[in-house]
């Protein structure tokens, strides 16, 4: 069994290790809203729910997860322009994604505003993930700004790395989220 | 960007204390202030205590954290700018954001067993109450209030005393590292469960809470403003738990050092991490849970609101999803420390090691499935009844496991009567009582008579103190000539001992009769032919009290002017009594290598482990 020793360890691994388990951690918080959404409500649907900006923004964030794999990727080979415009892509569509839940939200605060159960479960569901959404874009800012001042490298991106995958890991959750609010 | 004003928080004993208080305080009113202007501007009550504070708390928090010491020695470094590597020296490293994890075990264990004895008080409060039928000290409401506030601070106590103490002191050591994984989270966690105590004191100016520690909907989201602090308290908890899970899981995995295969772990490390995988998955539902009460209260939502269609049994099941396996997050690690303590008093290996490895996995596995044995008479259907009867029986099996491991290592063993010795019997005596009553518990033809009843507070705090606590009593004397240096009195703390251990079964044992004569739980006047066994156990209960003063006597004086201890008063094996005591900083001068297990006391001429790259793997120690 291969074990570290007590002088030297691979911290890359030991920060990736800790990033996974944080985010199986986070799906169970997920999944216990989710969970709530089938007990209480089934798999009820308002008609007034808005389902064409639900697609509209889904694609949006997907792309902005495209874009991060991308910024990912430019650093590793060095090439920090390409890495700072592909990261300032991802804020953006990041952002247009959460006015988009904002549209959506100002409809649905007519239509089924809680205590309507439907409600309760699409603001509580939509609201957790879109807080997890405005986590994500203060690190990019953050990874944006020590990559414009010269931090990360092709060897030293571990910054980048991580907040990447804590984005793909949001984006992951919305597609799990997206068909238990509108398309089941 | 100097948001700290460097020297003042260098050189001050007390300047990061003072400094994360400030900045969290300002945070605070200001985020209030600005909550209560959008409220005031949106043409809402400005003043309005559950979204005021709800908002506001997360700004003090951050400000709490980011002043003491987040951000002059973390924060900083995702801005490329320098941060702060100065590091307190002697009692100084205590109120600092200090990342050795031995002071960070030591500031866990001031911290909890301050408020398990403020929690203690409470008791006695409740005890006296008790004495008589009849109304005594308190009014019903100020009673429930009084038994939440015990309630919820010793379950706390019970999550972070043994993990977060003995778990951040011992583990590094034991698997033979320098520190945890993550030095700068694990102060954080603790920094984090810092907050807590605070909440849970403020609640007295919020008008308390009534809900139980287990703070069941709908009550928790229509008492008064004190359930708000309670919420956020064990979402603030949690959290930490969280994070110090995931550092756990981490270490031991990456850590280990040459030679220590998962095969030679002490079983303490064992525990604390199958308990950290319980932890950093299922401590999630504890907020959901708190998250989605909140929800209800603050936003007008009806999560379990049933006149809108809501479910107050959804509360149940997110709560007990997550708290069937916190009791054993509470009872196993210091079942755990109570074995290893067994082994190295009977001088012998661990029984059955890895049939008892196997017993803390299996129930960490298990605990995931059998939740709702708490809800047996909340109207589940017979087919649940069924399913949740027959997993809560099925996991009596790897129980009795680790218990045959205990009693296995005993059987002629040369039993080595000092104190940390004899907490560690009492562990497992009294876990059989906890655990035998727990199978009436999991019938629920018994448990429909029992559920909510005394019965049931006998049961969990024979398994929560008679194991948990005394385990971690077991570690407190086990480990003090490690973590001070210094030796306690041996006379004092067998008086100790017998005091407590008596007292607690005077205390405890009783209640099962109580129970069994239909006192209900929760309540503080109650039928009067009650009232003997009730002062019995009021009784045993000012006795058990009383006797932690023999306890905080012993240990003050010996940490201030004990005697000097050895390097390896035990002479045990395991890794921490191979270095100084206290250990220095990074614990070991030279790197150790792993040559054998750690209880391996059939075979005196080897070592567990060898210093030093160029020592002979099969030397002799
Ligand atoms: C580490 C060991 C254990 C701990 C720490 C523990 C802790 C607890 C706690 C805290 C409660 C009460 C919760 C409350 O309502 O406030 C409880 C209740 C219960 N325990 Fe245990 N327990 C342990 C072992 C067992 C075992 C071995 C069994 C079954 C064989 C069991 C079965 C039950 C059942 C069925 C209840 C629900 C009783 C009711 O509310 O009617 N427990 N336990
Ligand atoms: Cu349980």
């Amino acid at each position: 069994m291969s074990t570290s020793t007590y002088t030297a360890h691979d911290s890359h691994a030991i920060n990736s290790m800790g990033l996974w388990l944080f985010i199986v951690s986070e799906t169970a918080l997920f999944s216990a809203f989710i969970f709530a959404r089938y007990y209480l409500t089934g798999t009820d649907q308002p008609s007034e729910l808005n389902i064409g900006l639900g697609y509209a923004i889904t694609a949006v964030l997907l792309s902005s997860s495209l874009l991060a794999y991308g910024a990912e990727r430019r650093i590793a080979k060095g090439d920090r322009r390409g890495f700072l415009w592909l990261t300032l892509g991802t804020i953006v569509l990041g952002a247009l994604f959460l006015v988009g839940v904002g549209l959506e939200w100002r409809e649905a605060a007519h239509a089924f505003a809680p205590p309507d159960l439907f409600g309760v479960v699409f603001f509580s569901l939509t609201g957790l993930h879109a807080t997890h959404m405005v986590t994500g874009l203060i690190a990019l800012c953050f990874v944006w700004l020590v990559g414009w001042r010269g931090g990360f490298g092709a060897t030293d991106h571990w910054g980048v790395t991580g907040v990447v995958r804590y984005w793909h890991f949001v984006d992951a959750v919305w597609l799990t989220v997206f068909p238990t609010l509108y398309l089941v | 960007m100097q948001l700290a004003p460097t020297a003042f928080l260098r050189d001050w004993a007390f300047g990061p204390l003072a400094f994360g208080m400030l900045v969290g305080l300002v945070m605070f009113f200001a985020a209030a202030g600005l909550i209560m202007g959008v409220r005031a501007w949106a043409g809402t009550e400005p003043v309005a205590f559950g979204p005021v504070v709800l908002g506001a708390y997360w700004f003090g928090l951050a400000g709490w954290l980011l002043g003491i010491g987040v951000w002059s020695k973390w924060a900083k470094e995702w801005l490329g700018l320098p941060v702060d590597r100065t590091m307190k020296t002697g009692w100084q490293r205590y109120f600092d954001f200090t990342t050795d994890h031995k002071v960070i075990g030591v500031q866990y264990l001031v911290t909890f067993l301050s408020m398990f004895l403020l929690a203690g008080v409470l008791a006695m409060l409740m005890r006296i109450e008790h004495m008589s039928g009849d109304q005594v000290l308190f009014s019903p409401a100020q009673y429930n209030y009084v038994m939440s506030l015990h309630g919820i601070t010793m379950v706390f106590v019970a999550v972070a005393a043994v993990i977060g103490g003995f778990g951040n002191y011992a583990v590094p050591i034991l698997i033979g590292a320098k520190d945890m994984a993550y030095p700068r989270l694990n102060a954080l966690s603790f920094w984090l469960a810092a907050a807590v105590p605070v909440l849970l004191a403020a609640t007295f100016f919020a008008g308390g809470f009534d809900a139980g520690w287990t703070a069941y909907a709908p009550l928790s989201t229509e008492n008064s403003d004190g359930q708000v602090l309670f919420n956020l308290a064990f979402i603030t908890l949690g959290l930490s738990s969280i994070a110090g899970s995931i550092n756990f899981i981490v270490t031991v995995i990456k850590l280990r050092a040459h030679g220590m295969g998962f095969d030679r772990l002490p079983i303490f490390v064992w525990a604390v991490f199958a308990m950290s995988l319980l932890g950093f998955f299922f401590t999630q539902y504890i907020a959901a849970a708190m998250l989605m009460t909140l929800l209800d209260r603050v936003f007008g939502m009806a999560f379990f609101d049933f006149t809108e269609g809501g479910d107050p049994l959804l509360y149940q099941h997110i709560f007990w999803f997550y708290s069937h396996p916190a009791v054993y997050i509470m009872g196993v690690p210091g079942l755990a420390l109570a074995l290893e303590v067994i082994s190295h008093f009977s001088r012998k290996p661990l029984f059955a090691y890895r049939w008892v490895v196997g017993g803390i996995l299996g129930i960490t596995a298990l605990s995931a499935i059998v939740w709702a044995h708490h809800m047996f008479t909340a109207g589940l259907s017979t087919a649940e009844l069924f399913f949740f009867i027959t997993t809560t029986e099925v996991i009596s099996i790897p129980t009795g496991l680790i218990f045959l491991g205990a009693l296995g290592t005993i059987w002629r063993g040369r039993l080595w009567l000092r104190t940390p010795m004899l907490f560690a019997l009492a562990v497992v005596f009294n876990f059989l009582i906890g655990g035998l009553t727990g199978i009436f518990l999991a019938d629920v033809f018994t448990d429909i008579h029992l559920q909510d009843t005394f019965f049931v507070v006998a049961h969990f705090h024979y398994t929560i103190v008679g194991a948990g606590i005394f385990g971690l009593f077991a570690g407190i004397y086990y480990w003090f000539p490690k973590i001070t240096g210094r030796t306690y009195s041996e006379h004092l703390a067998q008086l100790h001992f017998w005091w407590t251990f008596l007292s607690f079964n005077l205390t405890f044992l009783p209640m099962f009769w109580l129970g069994l004569n239909g006192m209900n739980r929760r309540i503080a006047v109650y039928p009067e032919e009650l009232e003997f066994l009730n002062l019995l156990v009021s009784l045993g209960g000012f006795s058990l009290g009383a006797s932690f003063l023999v306890f905080l006597y012993n240990i003050l004086k010996s940490w201030i002017r004990g005697p000097v201890a050895e390097a390896d008063p035990w002479r045990a094996r395991t890794l921490e009594w191979q270095t100084s005591s206290p250990p220095p900083v990074e614990n070991f001068t030279e790197a150790p290598r792993v040559v054998s297990g750690p209880y391996d006391y059939g075979s005196p001429s080897t070592a567990h482990a060898v210093f030093g790259a160029s020592t002979n793997p099969d030397g002799a120690g």
